[in-house]
């Protein structure tokens, strides 16, 4: 945010992905006519899938930092199924897929073996869904972290197991509906008082970096892959990515409701170094969390067939809390954007 | 160089004389003193160029190994037990991937029950996951094979299992004659791989594969391993030019060249069977033995030549296909298509119990007298068995029953008194 | 590499899947009708020059201008900009400052000395235009510009009409308005002064015109009989308002009335201040509310220490005393006589009521139908007499300059549609980029830049231009106000937020495609353009 912050926006275009008025070496890689595509055209993803514009997102910037000196391994998931299935790949990057639970440990090892090779221009990401990093990956990237290995490891957080079809993962929101948190009983939906938050855990290792971004903030988030590639160690970068599908709205609301989820405070994006929040992206126009509930079927239970009062004020307070927390209204210490 | 030393040691040893690039350890027994050997070794600089990661599970271990692999770096790591079974997933991906990484397994049951000491069940629950699978005799045969493991994973792009009897040999402190350096680079090339990730040329390695295709990759996997029948030999000999001993092959024969009865088993085991051969030999039996150092893949053709015109076969394993028997005949019976030799599976060892020259002796004798049981179980204590399926009638809730043996047998009394 | 089969794949290969044939809705771009363009009177591209001067480029931002009207710089002054009452960025903070960005275009092309040239043929043609007035003035100029020779003839010894003799030099200075009109008069264009047009039919009689253009004006105040010991003491203020301009300053004394509520009120009574009037009083016989003078310039007026008198006619005067009368509304809002009277002092009064137009030139003309005091126009602003076309305050329509001046362009697309034997088909209208068309979170917060403001003293004392115009770096700030409505602006979002990369950048000033091979239709790119620039159409199947 403080890098991004440097660049000067004019009034038109502001917080859009490009912005012709911007000298061309401040704008955007994803406004760059021959941005590398690292996610090519083709792939099978659903249509609007936030995971699929997070990716390209990401490591388009990333291979831009470091010039296509990139390796990526890549977790099983949705992102894996839909860009890989033989013959036809939709990576333009050096990509490896190995496990669903392996890719930190995947990461470290091409990490070791470029060290040891002395390429070291060579940096590596690995990346995964919430799945295959909160859940049955967490050991290796914890493992990971803790050891420090150069490695830039990328959460695309879509909140369930969409893959396999919507199941619950410990990233799923509290009342939110999947196939294993179904809308039925007293308490429709995922339990309160759930599930884990792996970017403040990743800071619990000292790791130099972890940030939270959304693929509804493409400037703060390239700011972030900037800065993590920017530095050598273990790095954590959680990147909110709506699925259309699994949360129930609509393919062209990806952004929006991705957009609200940072507005409403329940997904607070901050970046930390070496264990310490040193920024955070605020709140431009505040909204209550229920503009955000609202917008997804997984929801729909907390509205209809009555307002379950008792439950979204519950979730209000989680986005209240947030905001007390990572100092979301702060604008004394403003953000990426003017 | 001849020392005398620890197993794990001379294996650590030979590990680091083929200039591994990343080793992933992890502790588990019996394995351990490998990767703490190779751990002296990387931080006294004596191992230079290596990177040595201690991971945080044999699943991270070799999914290490499988990134350092896939960027084009030597990589090696050692299991045991649970440890490869907590790494099954990556242990076939890394086949799968076709990435020549060199696993040690210092064999060791499966529990439960828990039980630290030596068969092999934990290598044959992985038999079919793609990777070879050779057995070491001896200390010397187990630092000997990682030489070749390391040449033959590369040159085929296929990851090794060096199987090695947990405690009996990598805690074994016997006579071994470790490589020079110069010996070992002259036989084992620098690693050259067939597949690399690499931004200078990118790829994506590891797509999803469908009906369409996924039979002839399996068929591929299959292929790699006959072309290793044809190679383990050939590597052999090459190593017995070099290092000016034999060690290695598909398989040892030991007096079959007349046997009538011959002995087949894995591993350190064949020293004793030997010894006993050597005394019914010395009482005029026809009796010889097959040492498989193959098992994956498995010398059908070697096998049916080495077993000649014995008139049965006896194998010895340290592990139970439970609900049918033994790994190794139920694979050998592959080899003696068409032929009415006699297979009798007898099961020894589990566990760590001692096979003891008397109880082979006995078997083989029985074998002789075509009184051997097609499947037998060596030494088993049938008096506690039966005491066990006896509560078991009686009674629903019997308790564990690895708890209850063992009061019946006598060593927690003999703890608690 | 030699790639191990089906589990080593080529980079980039799935561009062999046309995922194109998911979609079942496509998006296509559109170019909406900006609501500031819909609302000029002028039918100024506004969201068009607002692009180029938001990237500096002031020439071409002036250029797109004076494609619809030759006088950027008097129109940045005087125009009550109803573009700016319609701007989509009213509903976020404050309405894009249009008048003042073409005010600084317009100067800074004064400055700059640029200009504008014929690039048609000679047609052979020739037009007379009767009045130098906006309208006139604007319809010469197209003619010019489309190869037509113009002849302007005007009654009055200035080029202007009422942009010099109905508003005064502290809101548009004149050199300003005398450097727009030479630039339409480089064009060819011959201006005939002190040349009235009394008899149409006799002009036409002795001259070959091939179509003419009447554009008169209304110059002729309208009075109210009020019974006075001294009528020399009661004046109109257009006459007060063409004096000035003509040298004849009138003497109003030192206490003034001014009488009528419009826009040429609030002129007749700040000129009055201006003129020496220590106290100044509008009477008006309504409310400030029903008004029809623009806010702004009751809100200056104000400043400027003119008082008003509400709801009061005035009935009589002796002696400097003049008797008024108190008014009220009834329920419908219209005044309504009290009864009631009271007394003011003043030494003049000067009537703002509103003004006629003189027709007495026109009376043999056939065909022609006059309706209410003004002249009935068809659609293509042709009168009822082929061949003579009538636009400005002349015929039905609201009387600003900015309408006179879109008369005058829209009669030159009909005259030379005419010429060439056909009708002037004006081009369908887009579809009208309403706010909520536009995605507002992708537009910054930026108030609006305050003009400078002349000091109240000078203000008083001085036909000093009132209010200042923007410079260089606040022009730019604030022309980066707009939030192009319902056009594309090239900010790069539908090809950034494109998961499925089907967007293709044409480059520079180029826009954008659609890959279609590639787009699944999510329509993310539509409702995520700021603009509204994307429209999702069903496939057919």
């Amino acid at each position: 945010m403080t890098g991004a912050s440097r660049v000067k926006f004019y009034q038109t275009g502001t917080f859009t992905v490009g912005n012709r008025l911007l000298d061309v070496s401040v704008r955007s890689v994803q406004s760059d006519a021959d941005r590398n595509n690292s996610l090519n055209s083709g792939h099978r993803a659903c249509q609007g899938c936030g995971e699929a514009l997070g990716a390209r997102y990401a490591l388009d910037a990333a291979m831009r930092a470091v010039n296509g000196r990139l390796v990526v391994a890549n977790a099983t998931g949705c992102l894996e199924v839909f860009s890989t299935p033989y013959p036809e790949s939709s990576w333009r990057v050096a990509w490896l897929h190995s496990l669903f639970a392996n890719a930190a440990a995947v990461g470290t090892g091409m990490a070791a073996a470029m060290k040891v090779k002395g390429r070291k221009d060579v940096r590596v990401i690995a990346q995964g869904g919430d799945g295959g990093t909160v859940d049955i990956g967490f050991a290796c990237l914890s493992g990971m972290f803790e050891r420090d290995d150069d490695v830039l490891y990328i959460c695309y957080d879509n909140e369930a197991y969409m893959n396999t079809g919507i199941q619950r993962s410990s990233a799923t929101p509290a009342a939110a509906r999947t196939m294993t948190t179904p809308a039925a009983g007293q308490e429709p939906g995922n339990v309160f008082g759930q599930g884990k938050n792996v970017p403040l855990i990743a800071m619990a290792h000292g790791i130099p970096y972890v940030a939270t971004a959304s693929v509804a903030d493409l400037r703060d988030l390239e700011y972030k892959v900037g800065r993590a590639m920017a530095i050598h160690g273990a790095r954590y970068l959680h990147v909110h990515v709506p699925c259309p599908l699994g949360w129930g709205c609509d393919t062209g609301d990806t952004l929006k409701v991705a957009r609200l989820a940072a507005e409403s405070g329940l997904f607070p994006i901050f970046e930390a170094e070496a264990g310490e929040v040193t920024g955070r992206r605020t709140i431009r126009r505040r909204v209550p969390v229920e503009d955000y509930l609202k917008m997804q079927s997984r929801f729909a239970h907390l509205f209809s067939p009555k307002r379950d009062e008792r439950r979204i004020a519950m979730i209000q307070a989680i986005a209240d809390r947030n905001i007390r927390r990572f100092g979301l209204l702060d604008k004394s210490e403003q953000g990426a954007h003017p | 160089m001849l020392k005398q030393c620890e197993g794990s040691i001379a294996i650590a040893e030979a590990v680091a004389l083929c200039r591994p690039e990343v080793i992933c350890a992890y502790p588990i027994t019996p394995q351990t003193h490998i990767v703490e050997g190779l751990g002296l070794l990387v931080k006294s600089g004596k191992l230079s160029n290596c990177e040595y990661i201690n991971v945080e599970s044999e699943f991270a271990a070799m999914s290490v190994a499988i990134g350092a692999s896939a960027c084009g770096a030597r990589a090696y790591t050692a299991t045991a037990s649970q440890g490869i079974l907590y790494m099954a997933e990556a242990v076939y991906n890394a086949s799968g991937l076709g990435l020549p990484i060199v696993m040690t397994v210092g064999n060791r049951s499966i529990g439960a029950p828990i039980n630290i000491w030596n068969d092999h069940t934990d290598s044959m629950a992985l038999r079919d996951a793609g990777w070879i699978q050779l057995f070491a005799e001896n200390n010397q045969e187990a630092t000997d094979l990682h030489i070749q493991a390391f040449k033959l994973a590369e040159e085929l792009s296929v990851p090794v299992m060096v199987c090695v009897d947990g405690f009996i040999l990598t805690h074994a402190y016997e006579r071994v004659d470790v490589p020079e350096q110069s010996k070992v680079d002259a036989f084992l090339p620098p690693y050259e791989p067939r597949q690399v990730v690499d931004p200078d040329e990118p790829v994506t390695i590891g797509a999803m594969v469908g009906p369409e295709a996924f039979m002839e990759v399996r068929y591929l996997a299959h292929h790699k391993q006959m072309q290793a029948l044809e190679r383990i030999p050939q590597l052999a000999e090459e190593f017995r030019r070099v290092f000016g001993r034999a060690s290695g092959g598909l398989l040892h024969t030991y007096h079959t060249e007349d046997a009538e009865t011959v002995i087949v088993a894995l591993g350190s085991v064949n020293g004793t069977i030997k010894d006993v051969i050597d005394q019914m030999r010395a009482e005029g039996v026809k009796i010889g033995s097959v040492s498989l150092c193959s098992f994956r893949p498995f010398p059908t053709a070697a096998l049916h030549a080495a077993i000649g015109h014995a008139k049965r076969v006896v194998t010895i394993e340290k592990s139970l296909s439970v609900g049918i028997g033994g790994n190794v005949s139920h694979n050998l019976r592959m080899a003696l298509q068409g032929r009415d030799t006699k297979v009798s599976t007898v099961i020894a060892g589990l566990g760590g119990r001692a096979i003891t020259q008397t109880s082979l002796r006995k078997v083989f004798t029985r074998a002789i007298q075509d009184t051997l049981e097609p499947l037998s179980f060596m030494d088993l204590n049938t008096a506690v068995i039966n005491r066990q399926l006896e509560r078991e009638r009686v009674t629903r809730r019997t308790g564990p029953a690895a708890e209850a043996i063992l009061r019946d047998i006598g060593t927690m009394a003999a703890r608690v008194s | 590499m030699n790639k191990p089969f089906a589990i080593t794949l080529d980079v980039g290969s799935s561009l062999a899947n046309k995922t194109g044939s998911w979609r079942t809705e496509r998006p296509v771009y559109v170019d909406r009708l900006p609501p500031c363009n819909h609302a000029c009177p002028a039918g100024e591209n506004i969201q068009q020059w607002l692009f180029h001067a938001e990237e500096g480029n002031y020439e071409a931002a002036w250029r797109q201008i004076m494609k619809d009207n030759p006088m950027p710089a008097v129109m940045g002054r005087v125009c009550y900009h109803t573009c700016e009452g319609a701007c989509n960025r009213a509903k976020l903070d404050k309405p894009v400052g249009i008048h003042a960005i073409e005010r600084f275009l317009g100067d800074l092309a004064i400055a700059e000395k640029w200009n504008v040239n014929v690039e048609a043929k000679a047609s052979g043609k020739s037009v007379l235009v009767v009045g130098a007035g906006p309208s006139g003035l604007a319809a010469a100029y197209h003619l010019a510009l489309l190869g037509h020779a113009v002849t302007i003839r005007e009654a009055g010894p200035f080029a202007g009409g009422m942009m010099r003799f109905g508003i005064p030099k502290y809101r548009l200075p004149r050199e300003v308005l005398d450097a727009e009109i030479q630039r339409i008069v480089d064009l060819g264009v011959k201006i005939e002064l002190n040349t009235r047009v009394d008899d149409l039919d006799a002009v036409l009689a002795t001259h070959r015109f091939d179509a003419v253009f009447l554009a008169v004006g209304a110059h002729l105040a309208k009075r109210a009989y009020i019974p006075a010991g001294d009528a020399s003491k009661i004046l109109d203020a257009v006459s007060l308002l063409r004096g000035m301009e003509t040298g004849e300053q009138p003497l109003l004394g030192r206490r003034v009335l001014v009488y009528g509520g419009g826009n040429t009120a609030m002129d007749a009574a700040r000129s009055a201040k201006r003129l020496g009037a220590t106290e100044t009083i509008v009477v008006y016989r309504r409310t400030r509310e029903k008004m029809p003078a623009h806010d702004f310039e009751v809100q200056e007026a104000m400043e400027e220490g003119i008082m008003f008198k509400w709801l009061s006619t005035i009935k009589s005067e002796s002696g400097g005393t003049f008797t008024v009368e108190k008014m009220k509304l009834d329920d419908k809002g219209k005044p309504q006589p009290t009864g009631e009277y009271e007394e003011m002092q003043a030494d003049s009064l000067v009537l703002a009521l509103g003004q006629d137009v003189d027709l007495s030139f026109l009376g043999k003309l056939k065909g022609l139908s006059i309706n209410d005091g003004v002249v009935q126009v068809d659609s293509n602003m042709m009168t009822g007499c082929k061949g003579v076309f009538a636009g400005g305050d002349m015929v039905p329509a609201e009387r600003t300059v900015t309408v006179a001046v879109g008369h005058g362009k829209k009669a030159a697309r009909c005259i030379d549609a005419y010429l060439k034997n056909s009708v002037y088909a004006p081009p369908p209208k887009h579809e009208l980029a309403v706010f909520d068309a536009l995605n507002s979170w992708y537009y910054s917060d930026a108030p609006a830049t305050v003009q400078p403001m002349l000091d109240l003293a000078r203000r008083e004392s001085t036909f000093e231009e009132v209010v200042g115009g923007l410079d260089q770096s606040n022009a730019l700030f604030e022309a980066r106000r707009c939030l192009s409505c319902g056009n594309c602006f090239e900010c790069d979002n539908c090809f950034g937020v494109c998961p499925d990369n089907a967007v293709i950048k044409l480059g520079q000033g180029k826009r954008y495609a659609f890959n279609y091979d590639y787009c699944k239709g999510c329509s993310l790119c539509a409702n995520e353009c700021p603009c509204g620039a994307i429209k999702m159409v069903p496939e057919t199947i």
